[in-house]
């Protein structure tokens, strides 16, 4: 079909549509809410259903009872939204049901601001609901790659049975870019009648299913913690996926950076280079698994004298580049919050004051 | 001659875990009874709350949700709109439905939404030891008012049925009792009407059940049916508080 220039949360959503998603519930938020208006008039023109919820409570419920029940559905959000949908998530997560949240970050915490930030990195890939469980989450760059992980998330949550959390924040939703949605992405949904309350006479079986989190028997509720930290374990052995920038060459500092965030470390990257400056990127895609070897390869790199964890954030993927780093060089975070993004001439002089 | 009281097809065999003179367990039978006699079980999906019924999927023989507290009726939407040929109910408590999930319920039934509620009104929290619920009575003395209830302090109970009637989306709202016989025939007639709108794709339907608690509210089983009919029945009034149709001619009538 070719390009089209499209708003970011818009992609999102008609990315979903293409990957064979035609549920979606959710409630505004400012920077997404063009998310559910795009919906709510394209969900009905490809035949797909559109609820607005009263509250992210409710809908992180209304995910639950349709995910439940067999059917693709997913639904998009912004930080104060996905502390609300936490439970649910965290539910979700217990039950064993596949499906897709998206989270379109703004400044927090509290009710912080409407501008962008990358303030949930914690919430997103160390719990954010109660309970040992996680979520698959990706973090794309660019309004593209954006449509290309809501059109993977299906699958995987699905794969694994599990809610998949696509990580953005409000400028992946708010700018226009050209987006095609590639059709090998698009996926058929996998076969449900093992475990989902879709009627058993849609099963043709006498024998019903049970989606439920609770498991009073502490021996039995061992079991099901078990049973997810596999899965968690499955997702650090085939799902990690990153790219590495400028990692051949014979750089000092290493940068940790994800989405937009990571935009402004590429330019700060190519005009130091044109100094004779070298720089390399790790850039993570999946936030969870995160990439560690490759963060460690990185940073045991010879002349590699330090790591950088660049993020709009006050400091919360640092600890996890600290931890793969395993002490090889020193690890530091730079980054700024409250919607203001890093200039790359900020990030050029962090980096130059680093190699003083 | 052959069995004529049998148990219904969509109650499991398991012993439950109420309380000598707990209601759950009427109420479990007739909603069983009725989705045997309409046919339904093999499209039905119930969706359980957290309070004493949490364990109801032990119960019936048929797909089961377990919603977080209060978020049944949001569970419920979510099915009955991405699967709208299930039959789907909530069943829930004072805490869950009218304390909690408040939000929930008002919303799903003023949306309209196609599933039926059954709603066990006892006057008290029960799971949890007997704690104050929105619906306990005044002057009721619970783990957390041990003083009676002061309306002064936290206000009267609440009348979920009335207050869900007061929203102009026509739906069904009942209420009933399963405490004796006599209201428990009436109880069954309600609660089937109420999966016979759903069939219709008609409306919202919900059946408020007015039930007793012996063990929380201290009482023997004979004692709380007693109290229960004395003071939670001149309170919480039995019948059919709206249907469908007198709301949708009040509105033509306009």
């Amino acid at each position: 079909m070719g390009k089209i220039l499209m708003k970011g949360n818009e992609a999102i959503g008609e990315a979903a549509i293409r990957a064979g998603c035609l549920n979606y519930f959710a409630y505004p938020i400012t920077p997404q809410s063009e998310v559910a208006e795009y919906l709510s008039h394209r969900m009905p023109e490809v035949g797909g259903l559109f609820l607005q919820g009263e509250s992210e409570v409710a809908v992180g419920y209304m995910i639950f009872g349709a995910a439940g029940c067999g059917e693709r559905v997913f639904t998009t959000s912004s930080s104060p939204g996905v502390s609300l949908m936490s439970e649910a998530i965290s539910y979700i997560a217990a039950a064993q049901c596949p499906a897709v949240f998206v989270n379109i970050m703004r400044g927090g915490p509290g009710l912080g601001g409407i501008l962008p930030s990358q303030a949930d990195y914690f919430q997103a890939t160390k719990g954010g609901g109660h309970g040992d469980y996680r979520m698959l989450v990706m973090a794309p760059a660019s309004v593209q790659e954006a449509a290309e992980m809501v059109m993977m998330a299906f699958p995987l949550a699905e794969k694994y049975r599990n809610p998949v959390m696509i990580l953005g924040d409000g400028l992946i939703g708010q700018m226009m870019e050209p987006v095609e949605f590639p059709e090998h992405l698009k996926s058929e949904p996998t076969n449900k009648d093992e475990w989902a309350t879709n009627g058993m006479d849609t099963r043709k079986s006498s024998r019903r299913n049970l989606v439920k989190s609770l498991f009073l028997d502490p021996v039995k509720l061992n079991e099901n913690n078990l049973i997810l930290k596999e899965k968690y374990e499955r997702m650090k052995r085939e799902e990690i996926r990153y790219e590495a920038y400028n990692i051949d060459s014979d750089y000092n500092i290493l940068i940790v950076s994800y989405g937009t965030m990571s935009r402004v470390c590429k330019t700060a990257i190519d005009n130091l280079k044109e100094e004779g400056i070298e720089v390399g990127m790790i850039r993570p895609q999946t936030l969870f698994p995160f990439p560690e070897n490759a963060v460690y390869e990185a940073a045991s790199k010879k002349n590699c004298a330090m790591a950088l964890s660049i993020e709009m954030s006050m400091g919360q993927m640092v600890e996890d580049v600290e931890r793969c780093v395993h002490g090889k060089c020193p690890v530091k975070w730079y980054g700024k919050c409250g919607g203001e993004v890093p200039t790359p001439e900020e990030i050029m002089d962090v980096v130059r004051s680093n190699l003083s | 001659m052959g069995k004529t009281f049998k148990r219904p097809e969509a109650l499991s065999e398991m012993d439950s875990h109420y309380c000598p003179g707990c209601t759950h367990g009427v109420a479990h039978r007739l909603v069983a009874e009725v989705i045997d006699e309409l046919g339904i079980r093999g499209r039905t999906v119930g969706i359980a709350p957290v309070g004493c019924a949490v364990l109801a999927y032990n119960y019936f023989t048929f797909d089961f949700q377990e919603a977080a507290h209060g978020r049944a009726p949001a569970m419920a939407t979510g099915i009955k709109r991405v699967r709208p040929d299930l039959v789907v109910f909530t069943y829930q408590g004072d805490g869950d439905l009218a304390s909690i999930g408040m939000g929930e319920i008002i919303h799903a039934a003023n949306r309209g939404e196609k599933f039926t509620t059954v709603f066990i009104n006892n006057a008290v929290y029960g799971m949890t030891g007997g704690q104050m619920a929105p619906t306990t009575m005044p002057g009721q003395r619970t783990t957390t008012s041990p003083f009676g209830r002061d309306v002064k302090d936290v206000g009267m109970p609440i009348k979920v049925a009335e207050l869900l009637s007061a929203l102009q989306t026509p739906a069904y709202i009942t209420r009933q009792s399963v405490i004796k016989p006599k209201y428990i025939v009436k109880a069954k007639k309600a609660i089937k009407t109420a999966f016979e709108y759903q069939l219709e794709g008609r409306c919202f339907s919900f059946v408020e059940l007015v039930s007793t608690c012996p063990t929380n509210w201290g009482f023997t089983p004979v004692e709380a049916v007693k109290w229960a009919e004395e003071t939670l029945l001149s309170y919480y009034t039995l019948g059919e508080i709206k249907t469908p149709e007198q709301a949708e001619g009040g509105s033509d009538a306009k």
